[in-house]
């Protein structure tokens, strides 16, 4: 059993990315407040902070979650892919690039909890249909593209692999 | 949008959680995937003073054939669920349900029986279990008991569940071949909740009428509610009895009235929808590989 006290500050160690990082959480400190404000990595963003919005999207051990529903101390020990680990040695992977080519961002606010979640997906269903695109999709919200490029973009890079 | 402040539990085994519970009891909030307590937490509309996480208990993870009915742990995630030949060869109403569930990157997360505890009365997996006439099981420090899933929901976010009790697993019946079932709702939006929705399950005999029938309906009251379609016992299971009984759901019904719908358009759902679903599922029974 661990118990922490209501405040106190708790040691959270995670491989975010391959790469382990240690910082501290109270027992309220959302992931998503832990991987910005703690390890400073700032590519995860926030939206709406109950699991709407889907911007704060990360991997968790693997799987695609929200980071704003999942507290820090509950992380420990685990590794959490984010957006900053897509791109290798600065160049953006398919599905970064095939985003680009489609203008399927213009704010960029959304876009790095969709290709998170977009990355899971194709890795569990490399060859989704559109309507399994879009109902993949249905849990992020973008009010810039209209999503069009978005499932042009995700099912260029399924094509691409298939 | 932060919670407040809460001593965070971590239990690590089942007798850990229960000693928490007692311990804590109506100050305690179970943490299990997080997906409407941590909304809850987040706008403070819950500010228990312990957070109680049950997340490594391996053992309310687990999904096995007991008897007659599919166990699902209490913390068995919605996407392992959905995965699952099991529950998809036996409990294929709720394999049939969980799609509508939130999206994939809540299922991922989100569990069965934290679905089942929050109540939401438009939720799908509290629907599913009502219909199929399930049970939950509960477990406290040195008790059990298993609690009808049609007594489980008590209103609105509300539950039978004392305070120190926690939720353990969930019992589905299994259907049989003979046994038709069918899933449908109407949102706004794909993953949000439901406005409607409608479940059935139906046994047909080989004189082509129906034994058994349950309609259950999510959305509508203050709970999952079952239509009383005792009377379509022995009618022919066909597209005008579906109809039929759908009706008569839908003049028994008292919908709720919110911004997202008026009661007789709610009215009008458990119409299409009922007979919908009983349609399907009377198409169903019977024609399923045994």
């Amino acid at each position: 059993m661990l118990r922490i006290e209501p405040g106190a500050r708790h040691r959270v160690t995670v491989t975010v990315n391959g790469r382990r990082y240690s910082g501290f959480a109270e027992a309220r400190t959302l992931l998503s407040d832990f991987l910005r404000h703690e390890l400073k990595l700032f590519g995860t963003h926030v939206g709406c902070e109950h699991g709407i919005c889907g911007a704060c999207t990360v991997t968790i051990d693997g799987r695609a979650v929200r980071s704003c529903l999942h507290f820090a101390v509950q992380a420990d020990g685990a590794g959490i892919g984010t957006v900053e680990g897509l791109a290798r040695d600065g160049v953006l992977s398919p599905l970064q690039e095939a985003f680009r080519r489609r203008h399927a961002l213009q704010c960029g606010f959304c876009t790095p909890g969709i290709l998170i979640s977009a990355t899971q997906f194709l890795e569990t269903n490399p060859d989704p249909t559109e309507d399994e695109v879009r109902e993949m999709l249905s849990g992020h919200i973008c009010r810039c593209t209209g999503y069009e490029g978005i499932v042009r973009a995700i099912l260029d890079v399924a094509g691409d692999a298939s | 949008m932060k919670p407040a402040p809460f001593e965070y539990c971590r239990a690590d085994t089942l007798d850990e959680a229960l000693d928490l519970m007692a311990e804590f009891g109506s100050d305690a909030a179970v943490l299990a995937g997080g997906m409407s307590l941590g909304p809850m937490l987040n706008m403070r509309l819950a500010r228990p003073a312990a957070v109680v996480d049950i997340n490594p208990i391996e053992q309310l993870s687990l999904i096995r054939l007991a008897d007659d009915a599919v166990e699902t742990g209490a913390l068995c995630r919605q996407v392992v669920a959905l995965d699952s030949a099991l529950v998809r060869d036996e409990a294929p109403l709720l394999a049939e349900a969980l799609p509508f569930v939130g999206h994939f990157q809540t299922r991922n997360r989100g569990t069965l029986g934290g679905s089942v505890c929050h109540a939401d009365p438009s939720a799908e997996i509290p629907l599913v279990l009502a219909t199929l006439g399930g049970y939950v099981i509960l477990r406290r420090k040195g008790g059990m008991r298993a609690v009808a899933a049609a007594d489980f929901f008590d209103g609105i976010f509300t539950t039978v569940r004392a305070p120190d009790e926690l939720v353990t697993a969930l019992r589905w019946p299994r259907i049989d071949p003979m046994t038709g079932y069918a899933f449908d709702e109407i949102a706004q939006r794909h993953g949000d909740f439901a406005i409607a929705a409608a479940a059935a399950v139906a046994t047909v005999a080989p004189d082509g009428t129906l034994s058994a029938v349950s309609l259950g309906l999510g959305g509508i009251e203050d709970r999952p509610v079952l239509a009383d379609l005792a009377g379509f016992v022995g009618a022919p299971a066909t597209a005008r009895t579906a109809s039929e009984a759908a009706a008569l759901a839908a003049d028994r019904a008292d919908p709720m009235e919110d911004p997202r719908a008026s009661a007789a358009y709610r009215c009008q759902l458990v119409r299409v929808l009922g007979a919908r679903v009983l349609e399907r599922a009377f198409e169903r029974a019977g024609a399923r590989p045994c």
